[in-house]
């Protein structure tokens, strides 16, 4: 194909990609692109890593948990809640991934989005085993986070704030941990040539 | 840069997400005074998705429940649900009790015998909890109304 008629190709894909990212844009459709690639996650490579929005909400002893005291820490920040399925398959790895990093400057935060709130939420933790801090989370929370419209939904925040790694629903344990070693200064998981983790690039299965 | 995992099925987008399930009411029922009448709704589950049935094994799931005011005009005096499919999802070690697809939820309603005749309404909510294997969405409840008219 000549340079002229590639040029044309282009502009035409471009052209083409403009007006279904413009369709896109009211439907977020997340599956759209030619590649594989969500818009939704074309758009926010675009933007780079964003700062984590700072929020304050209270663990199951009362207590104020900010984001801001997890400063200097690779933190996953896990929203979630006790009807929902696919979030109780994470917990167990979450436990681990508090156990083994702890020491190395990690924490997971879980956000409870029961609307309920303790009243179910504390049952829940009676009887689980987690070893890692629980949140309860509110609306203005989730709409800082994108509006976290499936659960589960998980933030990795790098030591500086910055969200390097989204996933909505249920993704395998190895993705996360890749990510948290790497983050951590390990020499897990594969990098492009920005410096972020390729490990989610494209939908999953 | 950025990654992110929009671990959705292929053809879902987000707006799509808030309307996984739709309920179909009748366009209007005809009821005697006195008689009882089942009142069939149809409730249709997006494909890939499923929402927990009436009865979920996990004491933390949330049923689907099709309700109405206990001072409707008419009295609903019960609401019989489908046998729900026992479902190994992805998520689950044991299976788990939903429904998929359509389905009919029916209302059986009295109207009672000294009930203007004309037309009144039987308007109800419909609370569900819906699910793919990998991720679910928030409980949400839906309003349904359906024309009834009172003959003797």
């Amino acid at each position: 194909m000549t340079r002229t008629g590639l040029s044309i190709l282009a502009a035409f894909v471009l052209i083409s990609c403009g007006s279904d990212n413009t369709k896109s844009a009211g439907s977020a459709h997340p599956s759209a692109t030619p590649a594989g690639e969500s818009v939704a996650a074309a758009q926010k490579k675009a933007s780079g890593p964003r700062s984590a929005p700072a929020f304050s909400l209270k663990d199951a002893d009362g207590k104020s948990v900010s984001l801001a005291d997890y400063k200097g820490k690779v933190v996953l920040l896990n929203f979630w809640a006790t009807w929902c399925g696919p979030c109780k398959i994470e917990i167990p790895w979450f436990v681990d991934f508090e156990r083994k990093y702890k020491d190395r400057g990690f924490a997971v935060l879980g956000v409870a989005m029961d609307d309920e709130g303790w009243e179910v939420v504390k049952p829940y933790l009676a009887k689980t085993k987690i070893n890692y801090r629980i949140l309860a989370g509110n609306d203005k929370v989730a709409e800082a986070y994108g509006g976290v419209d499936s659960l589960p939904t998980t933030f990795i925040i790098d030591k500086d704030g910055k969200i390097t790694a989204e996933h909505q629903g249920l993704v395998s344990r190895d993705e996360y941990e890749k990510e948290i070693v790497r983050l951590l200064g390990g020499t897990a998981g594969r990098r492009n040539g920005d410096g972020y983790s390729v490990l989610a690039r494209a939908n999953h299965p | 840069m950025v990654t992110v995992t929009p671990f959705l099925p292929a053809q879902t987008t987000l707006n799509s997400l808030s309307s996984v399930v739709n309920v179909i009411a009748p366009e209007k029922v005809v009821a005697k005074r006195g008689a009882p009448q089942t009142v069939e709704f149809t409730i249709q589950v997006k494909s890939g998705f499923h929402v927990n049935s009436n009865t979920p094994a996990d004491e933390y799931l949330i049923p689907l429940r099709l309700t109405f005011p206990a001072d409707s005009p008419l009295k609903v005096e019960n609401v019989i649900y489908p046998k729900p499919s026992m479902e190994k999802l992805a998520f689950s070690d044991k299976p788990v009790s939903v429904f998929q697809g359509d389905f009919l939820a029916k209302a059986v309603v009295r109207v009672p015998a000294n009930a203007a005749t004309g037309v009144s309404s039987l308007a109800g909510k419909l609370r569900y909890q819906a699910c793919n294997d990998r991720m679910c969405l928030p409980p949400r409840t839906l309003d349904v109304k359906v024309p009834v008219e009172i003959r003797n």
